[in-house]
């Protein structure tokens, strides 16, 4: 049988594979009207999940904006989500950081917790571990500020939930690669 | 080079000027469209000008059909042009309809003027957001300074790649602007565009790895798809040649039909849920499946799990998105499906004079065994026309003929890609994807205009007809011959025959009460009308249909309860085909069956 029948291309076992992956997307495209419409469009009409979504124009001069979605799907799943995202006319580049190797991603989170007196110095103790600063402060309540990964906010969302009651307002992920040829 | 310099700038114009100009530069000799306020100014600049021909449909979905039989028969991309809000919205299915099938159009909407967008202005509609999913691209051009660039880009863009449909929505206020005119970009398909830029040039080392797997293979079939007729004439011709050369069995979709001669030796007929007994047999029992420009849909699947279990997959697409989607490959190419067969055809001049083949002659028994149960057999007893002998008439009654044949959906659609019989790409134009009633008749118009010398024949069933029988109008208006050829069984017959199949003969609204006179409707429309009734009196009623030299409409009065066999039941496999109504008994369409469409 011949060698290097899979060359290149993803061997057909690692797509029979069920197991459900989550990869961050980056999706360099034309910053023109209706191109975030075209890409959120894409993903409810073929039922893709979107865990989360930024954009932002990245470059004035040549309009471009970066989308950054964290998706889960199979591997079939996946490879077909870029393939979509990769025929929409005004996507210059479809980036696959999980994929393409090392990378770091970040969110950052506002939490405001109402909290009674007698918990405060409970709050203040898990805000200093999680080294998180306070941007706001009314009667009883706090808003804080914090920026890391996505389960580091959840953990710190989930500690500070049980002090007080709170509202979050977090961004989505933005996540880039660590080197150039990645 | 920037994008910029490569558009000569030209003179000052006004939009509708622009858009004129451009679908001239563009070499559009013919525009299907219908009028409104919001695309006047275009209207006027029609009126103005010889170059292009604009065609009066009575419906924008016709217009959309239209402009899709002329683009799926000529190769070009067909053009509409419809106005703001219930035009749009009229051409919506239309469009999907090209989507589905990849069909080439750019589809002109005007729009409200720009300040009023938003403000559910009279006859707005959100053009754009409503065309997104059911377009391949679209654009609303706020600023004429925007148009003619955008013009050509949506050209490109419908053309290029998988081909499909362009919608670019021109607010009236944009139409009457002066602005600059620009050029098209030199070279038109060559250009490197901004970000669009499909490959086409496969991988050769894979197209080497394709050929080693050629030879090694001992029960090889080819399935071949639309893709290969989009592909231009060419591909087809390299594809015959292939094999020739191979002498592997070949069968085709329900789209890829005409890409290879269906008088060939080594054609097995289409494939899917009405395909020949052989050719799924052969796609169930074949140990390397060559899939070129097809994209494995669920008609011609079955049931996945049961779908091919033995073979090696190649996968030709220019499309990307459609390679692994329904069924994981094992040798995936990216390329445009001509050029892909040039490669291929190469190579294996190369390496079959290197290497042994193997031996087919044990597969070809296979198949010839397959081929001996005559899985389209039927019988015309008494004088009640059967619908496969009333098309399979038409067929030896037209064959040598320039025949261009349309459809509508059901039965008839089955019955006339079984028994009627291609051997050229672009004569067969068919709803594959979307199966949109009211298709046929609309696209034979558009066909019949590419091709003035051409006997096109709509084979039609008497419900679909119906979904867009204003378009009769134009048909006489512009004097195009075209022949409507209805098989009229009184039933939407392929909702009464899965009622039969699946749902306890309970006939739920699948009868058509108060249908028309066809022949006085025909009449009343100022073009021929004829019916046959009796078995004996088809060949003459035929005879008379095409040599009458304007439009005709036959009404083919058929048996009102013939199934279409053969058949894969939904959830089946295709090693699970129903052959004929005595088999009907025996599988029972499974629950996870009975959900699927
Ligand atoms: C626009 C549209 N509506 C409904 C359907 C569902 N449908 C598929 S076939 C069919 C019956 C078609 O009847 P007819 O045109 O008489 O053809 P026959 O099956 O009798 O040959 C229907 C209703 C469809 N395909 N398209």
């Amino acid at each position: 049988m011949s060698s290097n029948l899979y060359e290149g291309s993803i061997p057909p076992a690692i797509f029979h594979d069920n197991q459900v992956f989550s990869h961050t997307i980056s999706v360099i495209v034309d910053n023109e009207a209706g191109v975030l419409a075209r890409v959120v469009g894409l993903f409810s009409g073929r039922g893709y999940n979107i865990e989360s979504l930024t954009v932002s124009e990245i470059d004035k001069n040549s309009q471009l904006s970066r989308i950054n979605l964290v998706t889960s799907g199979t591997t079939q799943i996946l490879e077909q989500i870029k393939a979509q995202l990769g025929r929409l006319v005004p996507v210059h580049n479809v980036i696959d950081l999980t994929s393409k190797g090392p990378s770091v991603s970040r969110e950052l989170a506002l939490v405001r917790v109402d909290v009674k007196d007698d918990l405060i110095d409970e709050l203040f103790k898990i805000s200093r571990i999680f080294t998180c600063k306070i941007v706001g402060l009314d009667k009883n309540s706090y808003v804080f500020e914090i920026i890391g990964k996505t389960a580091r906010i959840d953990a710190f969302i989930e500690l500070v939930s049980q002090i007080g009651s709170c509202e979050i307002s977090r961004t989505g992920i933005v996540a880039i690669s660590i080197s150039r040829d990645s | 080079m920037t994008e910029d310099n490569l558009h000569s700038i030209e003179e000052e114009l006004n939009g509708a000027q622009i858009v004129l100009k451009a679908l001239q530069e563009q070499s559009v000799q013919v525009l299907f469209g219908y009028p409104g306020g919001a695309v006047l100014p275009i209207y006027d600049q029609i009126f103005k000008q010889n170059y292009v021909k604009h065609i009066l449909v009575r419906h924008e979905q016709g217009a959309v059909h239209a402009a899709e039989g002329y683009a799926r028969s000529t190769g070009k991309v067909g053009v509409v042009l419809v106005t703001s809000g219930p035009g749009a919205t009229n051409a919506v299915t239309g469009l999907t309809d090209a989507l589905m099938d990849s069909v080439p159009l750019v589809c002109l909407t005007g729009q409200v003027p720009t300040h009023l967008i938003g403000n559910d202005a009279f006859q707005e509609a959100d053009t754009v957001g409503i065309t997104r999913p059911c377009t391949k691209h679209n654009y609303l051009v706020k600023d004429v300074n925007d148009l003619s660039r955008v013009l050509h880009e949506a050209f490109y863009v419908a053309r290029s790649g998988r081909p499909g449909p362009v919608v670019v929505d021109l607010p009236k206020d944009v139409v009457m602007d002066k602005g600059a005119y620009t050029t098209a970009p030199r070279g038109i398909n060559r250009q490197r565009h901004k970000t669009y830029n499909p490959v086409t040039i496969p991988d050769r080392k894979k197209i080497d790895v394709a050929v080693d797997l050629f030879l090694e293979a001992k029960k090889p079939l080819f399935y071949t798809g639309g893709g290969v007729i989009n592909s231009g004439p060419k591909a087809s011709k390299t594809l015959t040649k292939l094999v020739d050369e191979t002498g592997f069995p070949i069968t085709s979709t329900l789209m890829g039909l005409g890409s290879y001669p269906s008088s060939s030796e080594n054609w097995l007929g289409m494939v899917g849920m009405h395909g020949t007994y052989e050719a799924n047999m052969a796609m169930h029992d074949c140990d390397l499946m060559i899939n070129i420009g097809a994209r494995f849909d669920d008609r011609v699947t079955g049931n996945l799990k049961l779908f091919s279990p033995n073979s090696k997959k190649i996968h030709i697409d220019i499309d990307a998105s459609s390679i692994n989607k329904n069924v994981i490959v094992d040798l995936p190419i990216l390329g445009d499906a001509s050029v892909a067969l040039d490669d291929i055809l190469d190579s294996w001049f190369k390496k079959s004079k290197l290497k042994n083949r193997s031996n087919l002659d044990s597969w070809w028994k296979k198949i010839s065994k397959w081929k001996s149960k005559d899985c389209l057999k039927f019988s015309q007893v008494d004088q009640v026309i059967k619908p496969q002998f009333a098309i399979k008439r038409l067929y030896e009654l037209t064959k040598d003929m320039e025949t261009f044949i349309t459809t509508e959906v059901g039965q008839h659609q089955m019955w006339a890609a079984q028994f009627y019989r291609f051997d050229k790409p672009n004569r067969w134009m068919t709803s594959g994807g979307l199966g949109t009633m009211g298709y046929g008749l609309p696209a034979a118009l558009g066909v019949q205009l590419g091709n003035p010398g051409g006997l096109v024949i709509d084979i039609a069933g008497e419900a679909s007809i119906l979904m867009n029988i204003q378009e009769l109008s134009t048909i006489v208006q512009y004097r195009l011959p075209v022949k409507l050829f209805i098989v009229n069984n009184q039933y939407m017959g392929m909702v009464r025959q899965w009622q039969e199949l699946l749902h306890g003969g309970r006939y739920s609204e699948s009868y058509t009460d108060s249908l028309p006179d066809f022949v006085k409707l025909a009449e009343a429309y100022g073009m021929k009308g004829m019916r046959v009734e009796k078995a004996e009196n088809v060949d003459e009623a035929i005879v008379e249909m095409i040599s009458t030299k304007g439009p005709v409409i036959l009404d083919v009065v058929v048996d009102q309860k013939e199934n279409c066999f053969p058949m894969i039941p939904s959830g089946a496999g295709h090693n699970q085909m129903l052959l004929g109504p005595e088999d009907k008994s025996q599988q029972p369409v499974s629950e996870e069956g009975m959900v699927l469409v």
